[in-house]
């Protein structure tokens, strides 16, 4: 086994600027008020995962979670602590990078495929399994513009999920796809956890994650809180305590939950 | 990569190391694939949908000349040998910087999302936006060469020396101020408005409209203040390259109307872009780890 991806103390500091403009803020100055408060949006936090793992990252609303998926990403740095990961990355944060509105769907697929780190070879070699899996007919070759949402994000959705990646990350994206897509992407994304892929899935679905996910980190305010197995990290979240944790009305469950998140 | 054997751990020989996308303007040529694409993707954008297309290429700078040559050679009645090469050899110039300058500005606001989804160098858009421009001097060549041809224009060595010298600065300084710009316009959106309105100099601040003859009687030969400006020069220099070989005398023309010195000056200025560009990437990877959070 090696590690994929090693998050060690790491802090994420934003600023929340509470004024815009030259006028507000001399403004605000005068009166002595604060005009940016800095605040952290992940602390102290430490985590390994080894190659081949499922992570589900669960926590409130703006625990942070997304923030985490960045730096692991590579889109921010951290302030403090460091982040390593192994191999290429890929994942469904970053679905329709680079999509032109005037450009056609055969055009942007070559763009957001190259955004994502493929080669000109690579892309022509699944070129047609992406158009399938993305299911958007004859309106390949016109505009992107004209897209249904839906279409738009399946078009993203199917190039993210065909680059030849060594960890995938999910955040919630695919509010818009249709019932038998999401079952799709879901099958796709078993499919990739099988294939000895790490996983890291963001997702407020308890369903879901445990279907998907082998273990669970919660960040709560910033902090991780825990980190572990599914069940109890579930339990943790006290996501089912009304229904307490049986399993039987979770799987029932888990598709109404499917469709607002995956 | 990786090899990938059904339900087992996938092996992955690559190193442990951090996944922000190591930076730097080398770092964008090396994934030119990428930036090819988003050159490509911003030209074929611009005429998707245009009755004309790639026409307007070609109209947009025959209508500027026009324009100019009305107000100064027909309503002003400036007598200057072969104005309208004189005009347009400047006019391709000016248009190349104030374009890679302007858009290159704009260019990571405007693509902020692929900036907050992927780490891919970011200097890759500013660059890009340059090549944009570049593309689009190809039209104006094109025209100027036709022009010229047609005034028996005889072309030298120095003349076509002088004329890559020329673009090259233009080149080095546009990339240099649209790195420098487009990171600060992230954090304050005014700089986009500054820019616009510094470029609006440019016309005047060049030996176009008026010969370069006139500045030297006015200020009677104290030009280097005048000549400091790399605008000027690449200018003079594009001039020499295209607009020399179409007067009567060029050897008359190259010592009345050119300054001395103008090699010396377009590789001083070269050298100076050089190094502003060098600081302009030191300015950039000090910004750029919060372009992210503040788009
Ligand atoms: N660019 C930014 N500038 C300032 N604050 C930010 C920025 N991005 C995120 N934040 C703040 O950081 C905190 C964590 O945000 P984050 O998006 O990571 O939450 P989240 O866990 O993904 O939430 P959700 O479940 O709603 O997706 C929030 O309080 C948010 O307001
Ligand atoms: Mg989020």
């Amino acid at each position: 086994m090696s590690e994929s991806i090693v998050v060690e103390n790491v802090q994420k500091e934003f600023k929340i600027r509470f004024h815009r403009t030259i006028k507000q803020m001399s403004v605000a100055a005068a009166r002595g008020q604060e005009l940016s408060q800095t605040f952290n949006a992940l602390e102290d936090v430490s985590f390994a995962v080894e190659q081949g793992e499922s992570i589900g990252l669960m926590g409130l609303n703006g625990s942070g979670k997304s923030t985490l998926l960045k730096l692991i990403n590579g889109i921010m740095r951290p302030d403090q602590g460091k982040v390593l990961t192994r191999g290429r990355i890929s994942g469904l944060i970053a679905t329709g990078a680079g999509f032109h509105p005037q450009l056609s769907g055969r055009e942007n697929i070559f763009l957001n495929a190259a955004v994502l780190g493929m080669s000109d070879a690579e892309t022509r070699r699944k070129f047609d399994d992406i158009v399938e899996f993305a299911d958007v007919g004859r309106h390949l070759d016109s505009a992107v513009g004209h897209y249904s949402s839906g279409m738009f994000s399946r078009l993203g959705f199917s190039v993210a999920i065909h680059v030849d990646c060594d960890i995938f990350l999910a955040d919630e994206v695919l509010a818009v796809g249709d019932k038998p897509f999401k079952r799709k992407c879901l099958e796709r994304m078993q499919e990739i956890r099988k294939s000895g892929r790490t996983l890291f899935y963001v997702s407020h679905a308890a369903g879901s994650v445990r279907k998907m996910c082998d273990r669970v980190l919660v960040l709560e305010k910033g902090r991780l809180t825990y980190d572990g197995p599914v069940g109890p990290g579930i339990k943790h979240l006290k996501y089912d305590d009304a229904k307490g944790s049986g399993s039987q009305t979770d799987e029932e469950q888990s598709d109404d939950e499917l469709g607002n998140d995956i | 990569m990786s090899t990938e054997p059904e339900g087992e751990t996938r092996v992955v020989d690559a190193p442990l190391a951090s996944p922000a996308a190591t930076t730097g303007l080398f770092e964008v040529f090396r994934r030119r694939y990428l930036l090819r694409l988003l050159v490509r993707r911003e030209i074929s954008a611009r005429y998707q949908g245009s009755f004309l297309g790639l026409f307007w290429s070609y109209l947009q700078p025959a209508s500027r000349l026009a324009m100019y040559y009305f107000v100064i050679a027909v309503i002003l009645d400036r007598n200057i040998e072969n104005f309208a090469i004189h005009l347009f050899a400047g006019l391709v110039m000016v248009h190349f910087f104030t374009e890679s300058f302007g858009a290159g500005t704009r260019s990571i606001v405007q693509n902020k999302a692929i900036v907050k989804k992927m780490a891919i160098p970011r200097e890759m858009f500013p660059v890009a936006s340059m090549l944009v421009s570049a593309y689009h001097v190809i039209p104006g060549m094109v025209l100027l060469s036709g022009f010229c041809v047609a005034s028996g224009w005889r072309p030298d060595p120095m003349g076509l020396l002088a004329g890559l010298l020329g673009f090259v600065l233009v080149a080095v300084l546009g990339t240099a101020l649209a790195v420098l710009f487009s990171a600060a316009n992230v954090f304050f959106r005014d700089f986009s408005n500054v820019v616009q309105t510094l470029t609006q100099f440019t016309t005047f601040s060049v030996p176009m409209i008026y010969p370069y003859s006139m500045v030297d009687d006015r200020f009677g030969g104290h030009t280097t203040l005048y000549l400091l400006n790399p605008m000027a020069d690449a200018v003079l220099l594009f001039q020499r390259a295209f607009w020399v070989g179409t007067t009567k005398n060029p050897e008359e023309t190259i010592s009345e109307d050119l300054p001395h010195h103008l090699f010396t000056w377009g590789i001083g200025q070269l050298a100076a872009a050089l190094v502003l560009l060098v600081i302009a990437q030191y300015v950039f990877s000090k910004l750029e780890n919060r372009i992210p959070e503040r788009l």
